[in-house]
């Protein structure tokens, strides 16, 4: 018993500052949190909640919904050809974006991350694609490929070939879509290898070096393994901003030709919104959103955790 | 602390003083015509003079954003009084769900019986009036008289739709691109099945669909419209590209003679060929009714376009349908049709048109026994949306006719 009481004098003379400090943060988590509580609440609990209620019910958007269908929106959704293509469209993305984009960006990244004159001008080069906005960029390109007016039609005039419509074409034009995404994010992820490439220390590179290391060796034992984290983070980025895709998509193709070319996105859009099928396009974001966090959880568990 | 606080109130109150006045809120989509916003720029003008206690605000959104966005809009404090509207289930929807109102008891049955009775039946129910029509529209071929004759074609002599199938087939062999359409927003291309299924069955023929009559969708209105559609596609009579063409562009390839035929909305002329753009084609441009079929039993005379025009919503001011009453007054109405913005709704102002095209158009509205609504409106974004899709999965080769009709069907059942 003594033993406890003095450790409670002793306890109570050191926490005195401490408590002090508790209740400073006390204050300042009453003071600093409701307003992001507020704000988070209002603008993605309260809409989350709203269409994981709305996508149970067939609902125009007017007045309350009150047509219970159950699981029907699902189930439409699921035996749709259209989604199907589309899921299958953004998974393309996905992989595009990792097999393609990635690797593109770290042999940019590889080529111009020291800072000299020149790399700075190809590095703002590379990066201009990311400035543009993605409808002025989705209308740009969809000069670019068409057939009448646009670089393909001077193409196939120079060559006296048939003018070509490449997203005209149900074969092509989701690959056309794949074209202008790596073209506009490739410049970002190239950004995050360039900065995560200057951190790596010059005398581990140099040690390299003098132990015989040859350019690739480098490369491969040295700066990869020491930007992984980058890596790490840039795919994140790229898997969940593929599930995104939209503001490409609508002025190049607008989810055409014969809706070949949606994403999950323009799909939910296109037969959600545009539709008044309010209550579809929700059964359609929930889902999309239980993918995007399960990737995220899954992604983080599995790659982000902080070495043991 | 205290003087400060009066004066804000104060402030506050001689704010509110200055905005006593009522305002009238209108919303419409987006307008690609100067023309258009010029005159409601002056018809506001002219109503504020003479109401000087009226604030009329007309705010644009574009097309698409103003169909999604109308029915958050509509359930908000920021309603708008008048919107504009295509008539059709989607105006039927609102009444349903009583965010317009009926406004017959505002309106002096002298003043409703000048209405062209196709136009304010689109706008009523019964006895109920729910808004006024301004614009008819009406959707015809566009021909290109000077590539038509290179290709041996006789326009005049172009009465049925195998006729019509024949004069493709002669633009085809004389190398001239026999139809250009704009793909890539899908509804021009339903204008072609919609008149289709209009001449096979009529209105009556749609009417029974909806009403789910005998085979509903999959009756021979729809199929027999997607098959003679498919005679078309089989020419492959469209420009290359066509799924990738925006309308605006189909419109301009027109009219710098890319091709024989467009089948278009009249305010193509007003803002892409005619009036707007320096008269381009004047002197080989034609327009064609659509042509009939030989073999059926529906009015071949029946006409497909558009009834546009204002609804008011619930809880709108007096002022609101005061103002609407202005805007399509039989004044206006000439006004409108003397810049040839479109064809007027109330009988006799279309005199008033001076431009040949739009008299044309005129002419042939007046003489139509029954204006049926675009389909694509007509059936709600749902149904209507559907339509689109299968006239464009139609022309890339897609869909088969039954498959078109019966993907109808399951979305009007999915309405």
């Amino acid at each position: 018993m003594a033993a406890v009481n003095t450790h409670a004098e002793t306890s109570s003379a050191i926490d005195k500052p401490r408590r002090k400090a508790i209740n400073g943060r006390l204050a300042a988590t009453l003071v600093l949190l409701p307003p992001a509580l507020v704000l988070f609440t209002l603008f993605v609990i309260y809409p989350l909640l709203g269409s994981g209620i709305y996508a149970f019910y067939d609902w125009n958007g007017y007045g309350t919904p009150t047509d219970f269908v159950g699981f029907a929106n699902f189930e439409r959704m699921a035996n749709h050809s259209v989604f199907q293509q589309s899921a299958l469209n953004s998974l393309k993305v996905i992989a595009v974006s990792l097999l393609v984009q990635l690797p593109l960006a770290l042999l940019l990244a590889l080529l111009i991350y020291r800072r000299t004159p020149e790399n700075t001008a190809f590095r703002l080069v590379f990066f201009l694609p990311y400035i543009l906005a993605e409808i002025a960029a989705g209308l740009i390109w969809s000069f670019i490929m068409d057939g009448n007016f646009g670089v393909v039609a001077d193409i196939t005039r120079a060559l006296g070939i048939e003018p070509y419509f490449l997203t005209s074409d149900r074969s092509w034009a989701f690959t056309a879509v794949l074209v202008v995404i790596v073209w506009k994010y490739f410049g970002f992820h190239m950004m995050i290898y360039i900065a995560a490439l200057q951190g790596v220390p010059k005398d581990m590179i140099e040690a390299a070096r003098i132990e015989g290391a040859s350019r690739l060796g480098v490369i491969r034992h040295v700066q990869i393994p020491m930007i992984k984290p980058a890596i790490v983070v840039s795919v994140f980025f790229s898997v969940i901003g593929a599930l995104q895709v939209f503001d490409v998509v609508i002025p190049l193709t607008n989810g055409g030709p014969a809706n070949s070319s949606h994403t999950i996105v323009t799909y939910l859009y296109t037969f959600g919104l545009a539709r008044l099928k309010i209550g579809y396009g929700s059964a359609i974001g929930v889902t999309l959103f239980i993918t995007a966090v399960l990737v995220a959880v899954f992604y983080q568990r599995l790659f982000m955790r902080k070495p043991a | 602390m205290k003087a400060l606080l009066g004066a804000a109130a104060l402030c506050a109150f001689a704010a509110m003083g200055a905005h006593a006045e009522t305002s009238v809120k209108i919303l419409r989509p987006e307008s690609n015509s100067p023309g258009l916003k010029q005159f409601f720029t002056d018809v506001i003008a002219e109503y504020e003079a003479a109401h000087p206690d009226v604030n009329v605000e007309i705010e644009y959104f574009a097309s698409e954003a103003y169909k999604t966005k109308l029915p958050t809009m509509l359930q908000s404090e920021a309603r708008p009084d008048l919107i504009y509207s295509w008539a059709g289930l989607t105006l039927s929807d609102q009444v349903k769900a009583g965010l317009v109102q009926d406004i017959s008891a505002s309106l002096e049955p002298d003043y409703l019986k000048t209405f062209t009775p196709a136009s304010l039946s689109a706008f009523s129910e019964g006895n109920a009036v729910y808004g006024l029509p301004m614009e008819a529209r009406l959707v015809v071929f566009f021909a290109n008289q000077s590539l038509t004759d290179k290709a041996g074609v006789d326009l005049a002599g172009i009465k049925t739709w195998d006729d019509f199938l024949g004069a493709v087939g002669k633009l085809k062999e004389a190398g001239i691109t026999p139809l250009v359409a704009g793909g890539k927003d899908k509804w021009p291309l339903h204008f072609y099945y919609s008149y289709l299924a209009l001449r096979e069955g009529g209105p009556e023929g749609i009417r029974a669909a909806m009403s789910g009559d005998g085979d509903g969708f999959q009756s021979p209105t729809f199929i027999g419209a997607g098959e003679r559609f498919k005679q078309l596609i089989d020419l492959d009579p469209f420009q290359p590209g066509v799924l990738s063409t925006a309308q605006e562009q189909s419109n301009t390839m027109f009219a710098e003679n890319k091709a024989a035929f467009m089948l278009m909305g009249d305010w193509a002329y007003t803002q892409t060929i005619g009036v707007e753009q320096g008269k381009l084609l004047d002197g080989s441009l034609r327009i064609l009714p659509f042509p009939a079929l030989s073999d059926s039993k529906a009015d071949q005379a029946a006409t497909l376009g558009g009834v546009n025009g204002y609804a008011v919503t619930t809880g709108a001011p007096p002022e609101a349908v005061d103002f609407l009453k202005f805007l399509v007054n039989a004044e206006h109405q000439r006004e409108g049709a003397r810049r040839a913005l479109f064809v007027p709704v109330l009988q006799g102002t279309g005199e008033a048109i001076e431009v040949p095209f739009t008299k044309e158009i005129n002419a042939m509205l007046e003489a139509s026994p029954s204006h049926q609504i675009f389909l694509d409106q007509f059936l709600g974004a749902q149904v209507g949306g559907t339509i689109n899709d299968i006239s464009t999965d139609m022309v890339s080769g897609d869909v088969t006719p039954q498959d078109a009709a019966e993907r109808i069907q399951e979305a009007w059942d999915f309405r």
